[in-house]
Formats: C-alpha cells, sequence, structure tokens
C-alpha cells in the first residue's frame, strides 16, 4: 500500500510548513487527486493518521477533493472530460489525446493554528 | 455547522473552538516531491553515467526474471549489463541473475509493494556505473503501486503474461499509462489459451491514449529480436551527443518518467 508512503511525504511537507510559519499545529491538510494519480482516497483515509502521529498533524483533518479527467484533442481542438480507462476524444473518437487533468496528486493548502505568542513568521522558499 | 470549513465531524466542538485562530497557507505541491528529487539525482547519476536505465514491472510471476535471464543470454556479452532487484523478502532473483554472471543488487523492501527512487539511489551506489551500459530495475511484481514512483529510470517496461488476460491495460490503467512498451510475454502459452489476443492489447493502449509499442515473446522459445532491438536503440538514443530537446511531455515527468527513442532526461 504505496498510499502510506504518499501519506508520510504529505505530513513531512505540511510539518514544514507548519515549522516555517512557527504554529504550533495543523488543523487541516486539503490535497487534490486526480484518478489517474494511482492513489486510492480510501486507502489515504485510513493511512494518514498512522503517518501523522507524534507529528504537528496529529489530529488534523484530512481533507481529498476528486478532479475530472481530461484530455485535450488535437484533432477537433477542444478540451472534454474523460474516463479513467477510456482516454479517447469524446467528441470524435480521435486516440492521441493529451491528458490535461485528472493526474495530479497535490498538496493544495495547510491550515495552521496561530501561534501562541509572537506573530508568525512569513515564509521565504 | 462551522462557518469556516462546513465540518460536521464529532470534534466540531474542538475545533469551532480555535476556528479563529486557523490561517490557511496555499501550497500547491506535489506529494511525491520527495521522491522525485531524489529521481532526478538517479537520473544526473544515469546520464553522467551515460546508461541506458530499464524499470521492469508487472503482475508477480509475469516473467521479468526469465525476461533478464534470457536476455543477459541472448547479448551474450555485447553489453555490460547490471540488474536491481526489488523483492518483498526473498534475494532468489537476485542469485538468478548473478547465476549468469551478471552482477545484481537485492533491495529487500519488507512490508514495501513498490521501489522508490531512494531505494534505487542506495543501490545504484553499490555498482559501478561508470562500467555498464545498460541497467535494469526489476520492481517488485505488481500492477498498482510501482507506477507511481519515478526511480530516475529511462522508460518503464511493463510485462503482461499472457494467462493474465488481454484486458490488463483497462483495469490497470495507471501502470499502463506509463509505459514506454508494453511486452506480452509467455507467448508459448498461446496455444492453449484460446482467448489472449495480442491485437485487443493494442487496442487497449490506444483507449488509454498510448503510443507505446506492444510487442510479444516468450522467454522460453524465443525470438527476443524485437526486444534487443528496443533495447539496442534506446542504448544508441543514450549515446548520442546531442539529444533532442524534451517532448512536450517532458514536463509530465511526475507521473510519465522517461519516453522512449526521445528521453527527456532531466525534470523542469
Ligand atoms: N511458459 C513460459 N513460462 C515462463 C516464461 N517466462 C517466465 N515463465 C515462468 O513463469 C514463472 C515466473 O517467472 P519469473 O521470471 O520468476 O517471474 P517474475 O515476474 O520475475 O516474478 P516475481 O519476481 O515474483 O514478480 C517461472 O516459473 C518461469 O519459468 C515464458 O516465456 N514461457
Ligand atoms: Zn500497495
Ligand atoms: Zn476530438
Ligand atoms: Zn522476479
Ligand atoms: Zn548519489
Amino acid at each position: 500500500m504505496h498510499e502510506l508512503s504518499l501519506c508520510r511525504s504529505l505530513v513531512r511537507q505540511a510539518t514544514l510548513v507548519a515549522a516555517e510559519h512557527g504554529a504550533p499545529g495543523i488543523r487541516r491538510v486539503c490535497v487534490r487527486i486526480g484518478p489517474l494519480s494511482g492513489v486510492e482516497a480510501e486507502l489515504m483515509r485510513e493511512a494518514f493518521p498512522l503517518a501523522s502521529r507524534h507529528t504537528a498533524a496529529e489530529g488534523a483533518r484530512l481533507e481529498m477533493t476528486t478532479s475530472p479527467v481530461r484530455v485535450h484533442c488535437p484533432r477537433c481542438e477542444r478540451e472534454a472530460e474523460a474516463r479513467v480507462n477510456d482516454l479517447s476524444c469524446p467528441l470524435c473518437g480521435h486516440w492521441q489525446t493529451r491528458l490535461t487533468g485528472g493526474d495530479e496528486l497535490l498538496l493544495v493548502s495547510v491550515d495552521l493554528a496561530a501561534p501562541i505568542a509572537a506573530p508568525s513568521v512569513p515564509s521565504s522558499p | 455547522m462551522c462557518q469556516t470549513c462546513g465540518c460536521a465531524l464529532p470534534d466540531h466542538l474542538q475545533h469551532a473552538s480555535t476556528e479563529h485562530d486557523v490561517h490557511t497557507v496555499e501550497v500547491l505541491e506535489g506529494l511525491k516531491s520527495h521522491n522525485d528529487a531524489a529521481a532526478r539525482h538517479n537520473r544526473e547519476h544515469f546520464d553522467r553515467a551515460g546508461l541506458l536505465v530499464v524499470n521492469l514491472m508487472s503482475s508477480p510471476g509475469a516473467g521479468k526474471t526469465r525476461l533478464l535471464e534470457a536476455t543477459i543470454e541472448a547479448l551474450g556479452g555485447r553489453h555490460r549489463l547490471a540488474v536491481i532487484e526489488g523483492d518483498l523478502e526473498t534475494e532468489n532473483d537476485a542469485r538468478r541473475i548473478r547465476a549468469k554472471g551478471v552482477p545484481a543488487v537485492q533491495i529487500t523492501t519488507g512490508s514495501a509493494c513498490h521501489l522508490d527512487a531512494t531505494m534505487v539511489h542506495r543501490a545504484a551506489h553499490a555498482l559501478s556505473l561508470d562500467e555498464l551500459d545498460i541497467l535494469f530495475i526489476e520492481n517488485v511484481g505488481n500492477l498498482v503501486c510501482p507506477a507511481s514512483f519515478d526511480l530516475g529510470q529511462h522508460a518503464n517496461v511493463t510485462l503482461l503474461s499472457t494467462p493474465e488476460g488481454d484486458d490488463k491495460p483497462l483495469k490497470y490503467p495507471v501502470m499502463f499509462r506509463s509505459s514506454d512498451l508494453v511486452l506480452v510475454t509467455k507467448t508459448d502459452l498461446l496455444p492453449v489459451l484460446d482467448d489472449f489476443d495480442v491485437e485487443a492489447v493494442k487496442e487497449h493502449m490506444h483507449r488509454l491514449a498510448s503510443a507505446a509499442p506492444v510487442m510479444a515473446l516468450s522467454s522460453k522459445s524465443g525470438p527476443l529480436d524485437a526486444w534487443l532491438e528496443w533495447l539496442e536503440a534506446g542504448l544508441a538514443e543514450r549515446r548520442r551527443p546531442f539529444r533532442p530537446a524534451p517532448s512536450p511531455d517532458g514536463e509530465r515527468l511526475l507521473t510519465r518518467p522517461g519516453l522512449p527513442g526521445h528521453l527527456a532526461s532531466t525534470a523542469p
């Protein structure tokens, strides 16, 4: 189950963001998962509490949004929604399309608890 | 209901009591950035040494190790080869390769169902890359997880053995979409499997908008010619002093590592 290792890097990235902002904790982590990313949202949900134990992300909510599979067709020069196992152009049937969405696996945002006293340090990546 | 996030979880109260202290930071970073950075590092090693690195993926038992044994024999010392073997528990596959006189590094993944770029990095440093022409990586037998991790390879080869059925590309689109070559293996069994159609595999690959070639062979009875030619062409491409500009797909390295022939050698 590779979702556990992906959750570990998700937690690593989120805790880095928290550290940069001097935040004591993470309340929510938002990720975007495409159906062609090779990741099962259900397995991510199971793996997240394990991966976040004893980190600043412990107890945080994992919010996942799914993006649609989209293809661009060079023949009709249009973009359309497709299915995971049929990426041919739904408009004209052409098979040599280019995937424009649906394989992403992104950490979109992190909700941080504000530091108790000192103002937050701006990040400088 | 919580106004900030609309959550209605049992821990809602605790969440709500601190909501005014929460601030959102936009990140928009790939979840695999750690692995991808390691993969880029591996690819730099491989490119500097001028070798071709091929990642073999398939379900368990589709014939990866057998293909490697047959390939080593067929090449008959024409190129300097090495193999990185990924396996859950045993060192059997590495022993089989060494028995053919080719160096093999075993990565025992324990519970992990795939190789990642860091594991491959460690294994690569156990080899003399400068003295090699082709490095094969035999990934863990599994049609799901290995597709999600770039290892720094130049090409992905997915084996589909005839007893598995010709519909696998449609059932595992992520794996097959990441393939630069599909090898239908165990064709010597075709006479007893009346429902496997190599042409159907090609059609299914087209349904995935993939132009990857589909070749059929038997590691038992051969011939391996088309596969060997594909390897030689890939090696020649690696050796070309001037590489063509990366294809438009180069930017998609996150989910689609090497491309055959016109290999994008580095990530954006
Ligand atoms: N008939 C026939 N059997 C084959 C062929 N290639 C492999 N086999 C047999 O299939 C079985 C599995 O082959 P391996 O090469 O060990 O498969 P693998 O993909 O390396 O297996 P894992 O490493 O466990 O995932 C062995 O018994 C092989 O002898 C072939 O072309 N024809
Ligand atoms: Zn897995
Ligand atoms: Zn079209
Ligand atoms: Zn094997
Ligand atoms: Zn190194």
